[in-house]
């Protein structure tokens, strides 16, 4: 399965038996300890380790939860709490896998973001690529169905919205919806499948994470560099020790991270209203999804008008699932030879403003789409006065600060009995969520249609001509400055 | 280092995104003078106001309130208010099987005929609810259920201090003001008496409808109700709760003088350790898994620079 020559030989008769029948130990041997790898990856690369460790912790906590839980409206809410109170560590189960899906998500973004930097997913790395974004989009079926299990208002809500977006779908949508809600709302049955759903698709998960290390084997890892390894001998080190001992550096760190959430603030990464039993009579003031899809759902949430035949809901729905489609096809989006940012220079300044417009995407998600997004900037609302005259609904204006009240107010005791007067306040026009997510919405794709163009036009830096010479020089380079300092 | 500067800013941005889904349109809860004992990475509870807070809450809120969640074992296990090392089992807790017998529940099994009695409860059984159902709950509160406590402090915004404020907030009797309007007395909260909470409320009179209270740490919008500029209505909502925890309404047994902040303060930080009554050993672990964590890491990084040492990269 690796593209490498295996370098395995067995030592006894057993092992000589068993590699004539089933080669496991020459397997594990090619594919984790004798597997080489380019000498100069960065801590960026340890995210793959990282992930492997979420997955493992996902599905084994997952496991045990499981053990406790109760699919059913009327008893898991209590279930969960249950296992918070009487289950032996049951807390610690719950918060390690509650924050670990936080955890995952966090270390797959910069895994992908760390993919797009370096140009990981050009050739011959496109199936890599996107068997990665199979993974990803997984993650968020499996992270959505999850967060309905605790059965708090924010589960039940947010899976209506979520529901609800198939049902936007033109003339097979309402069907759709149906049937991933098995009735004609969310109910019992619909806790049920997302329950089974979700015990299913980490697994699924899983599979495709073998095929993605396989596909990562045999054309061996990217780099820095962007460059291929051209001689094993001297670019490469064995897979075993070099890089579990840095992978296990790097996911220890990691780890204590994620311990700060799951023993110090295991509840800051979610809402406060999931501690509060669904109930589907009262919908939340804010209904928001969890941090991690936020982006996403500003992008839904930032068209607001209809394009010719296609009503604003079903259009944000487009985008939203258009900003994911987009990374599948993005190995041939991206026209540079080129592959890592480090030697494009100009697509590295448009590739940090993909992130900061991620980020920020994410912060429109978490706001009122009404809200200032500078409150400083947003000026006094003004004052209005609605009553009718001749049977007509009239409105009278005042702006300004304390006497405009007082004009308001005395205007209306002016007026006749049967006027019947009512005062509002409406808010000063001002730069509001909904603007900048439409336009960070923008960025985003705009993004994709300038790597095209700037892969044609793009005079890209000197690229080394190996591993060997980049890393000599940059060894160079730093006992050369080293010197003067000592 | 790379890695940890990557690490601690996404650390930045989570708590960044988690701090963008604060509420609004209440005052905002601060802790209590002096914050809480149980706040922080060490924090404990103070076991003497966690029994004053049971008493509180069974004195005052049960007639209400349910705490489905909780049984009264609970009260007796460790970090609980009534835990005694000598009862490592809560069940055999004299003190704790006394509090349990004081209430007398519906017993959740049949009897030998198939009959569910009445009878004082032990501690295995859950609280005992004041209503049946929340049809009788909604019905006996003209039409507005009480909450279940159980969780109550992780289920708002500001926990524990939410609670605290929320009790000790409403206004005090000297800022209602009664008015004749169409022949009928209505109560106004004139906002330039409210003092003391949250600072500035502005000059007007809030209207309250028959049944409500105002409280400006309950989430809502009082712009319907309020006479004077919309532009600067009011932060806070109606609840249907009357005010509870009046000067004296508990007699301490440990004579503690019952004020209205220190029933408030008590009863705060019993609902925080009912919300998640295994937070001071979740934090006590906490310590022993950072330590551990640490100590992995350091050997770790030595192994890397000592299997990497020849190696140019």
């Amino acid at each position: 399965m690796s593209g490498h020559e295996s370098s395995y030989t067995p030592t006894n008769a057993f092992t000589r038996w068993l590699d004539t029948r089933l080669p496991i130990i020459r397997f594990a041997q090619d594919t984790a300890i004798n597997f080489p790898t380019p000498k100069n990856l960065n801590y960026w690369w340890t995210f793959g380790g990282i992930l492997a460790v979420c997955l493992a912790t996902q599905i084994i906590t997952g496991v045990i939860l499981a053990m406790h839980y109760e699919a059913s409206v009327d008893g898991a809410f209590a279930s969960v709490e249950r296992i918070m109170r009487d289950v032996p560590y049951g807390w610690l189960l719950r918060y390690i896998h509650a924050n670990g899906a936080s955890m995952f998500f966090l270390a797959v973004y910069i895994h992908m973001f760390r993919g797009l930097y370096y140009g990981s997913y050009k050739a011959p790395r496109e199936i890599l690529w996107i068997l990665g974004c199979v993974i990803y989009l997984l993650m968020m079926g499996t992270a959505f169905l999850g967060y309905m299990l605790p059965w708090g208002q924010m589960s039940y809500h947010g899976s209506n919205v979520i529901t609800g977006l198939f049902g936007a779908i033109p003339l097979i949508g309402e069907s759709i919806q149906t049937w991933l809600m098995g009735g004609p709302s969310i109910g019992n049955q619909t806790l049920q499948r997302f329950f089974s759903l979700h015990y299913l698709l980490p697994f699924m998960i899983a599979a495709v994470v073998i095929l993605h290390v396989w596909a990562l084997h045999v054309p061996g890892n990217n780099n820095p560099t962007g460059v291929e390894v051209q001689d094993v001998e001297k670019e490469t080190v064995p897979f075993h020790p070099y890089y579990t001992v840095k992978d296990a550096f790097a996911i220890v760190i990691f780890l204590i991270m994620f311990a700060v959430f799951v023993f110090y603030a295991p509840n800051v990464l979610g809402h406060a209203d999931n501690y509060v039993e669904a109930n589907p009579l009262v919908t939340p003031a804010h209904i928001v999804p969890e941090w991690y899809l936020l982006p996403f759902y500003a992008i839904l949430r930032a068209i607001t008008f209809d394009l010719g035949p296609i009503p604003a809901k079903l259009l944000g729905v487009l985008f939203m699932f258009a900003a994911i489609a987009v990374l599948f096809i993005l190995p041939w989006l991206d026209t540079s030879k080129v592959k890592s940012m480090r030697y494009r220079p100009v697509a590295k300044q448009f590739f940090f403003g993909f992130v900061a417009t991620c980020l920020l995407l994410g912060w429109c998600g978490a706001a009122n789409p009404d809200d200032a997004v500078i409150k400083a900037l947003q000026g006094e609302p003004k004052l209005v006065v609605s009553y009718t005259e001749n049977e007509v609904e009239v409105t009278s204006e005042y702006k300004g600060g304390g006497e405009a009240y007082h004009d308001a107010k005395s205007f209306m005791d002016s007026l006749p009995a049967d006027a019947n007067p009512s005062l509002s306040a409406v808010p000063a026009p001002t730069f509001q969520f909904r603007h900048l997510s439409l336009i960070l919405t923008f960025c985003y794709f705009g993004f994709f249609v300038v790597l095209f163009f700037i892969g044609l036009t793009e005079k890209p830096k000197e690229v080394p001509e190996s591993i060997h010479k980049s890393v000599l020089k940059r060894h160079k380079a730093s006992t050369a400055t080293a010197i003067p300092a000592e | 280092m790379k890695a940890l500067r990557l690490l601690t800013a996404g650390l930045a941005g989570l708590i960044f995104t988690a701090a963008a889904h604060a509420a609004g349109g209440a005052e905002h809860p601060h802790p209590p003078e002096g914050g809480w004992p149980f706040d922080g990475p060490t924090g404990q509870f103070d076991q003497a106001s966690l029994q004053r807070g049971y008493q509180v809450y069974h004195q005052v809120c049960s007639s209400c309130h349910s705490m489905k969640l909780m049984s009264y074992r609970n009260l007796g296990e460790p970090g609980g208010p009534f835990y005694d090392p000598a009862y490592p089992n809560p069940n055999d807790n004299p003190f704790v099987k006394a509090l349990a017998a004081e209430n007398e529940i519906l017993s959740p099994t049949p009897n030998e005929v198939g009959d569910f009695d009445f009878r004082p409860a032990t501690p295995a059984d859950r609280f005992r609810s004041p209503y049946a159902n929340v049809e009788a709950a909604r019905a006996a509160n003209g039409g507005a259920a009480p909450p279940d406590l159980s969780v109550i402090t992780k289920a708002r915004h500001g926990g524990a201090s939410y609670v605290y404020h929320l009790l000790s907030g409403y206004p005090h009797d000297d800022a209602f003001v009664k008015r004749e309007v169409d022949g009928e007395t209505v109560t106004y909260v004139d906002m330039s008496k409210m003092g003391g909470h949250g600072g500035e409320h502005g000059e007007g009179f809030l209207k309250i409808n028959p049944g409500q209270y105002y409280n400006p740490y309950m989430a809502g919008d009082t712009t319907p109700n309020y006479e004077g500029d919309p532009r600067h209505a009011p932060k806070g909502g109606f609840l249907a709760m009357p005010p509870q925890l009046l000067e004296g309404r508990v007699e301490y047994t440990d004579g503690t003088e019952a004020t209205v902040e220190q029933m408030a303060y008590d009863v705060a930080q019993f609902l925080a350790w009912a919300g998640e009554p295994k937070q001071e050993h979740r934090k006590s672990l906490g310590v022993a898994v950072m330590g551990y964590l640490l100590i992995l890491a350091v050997l770790l990084w030595f192994s890397y620079k000592q299997i990497w040492r020849k190696i140019e990269h």
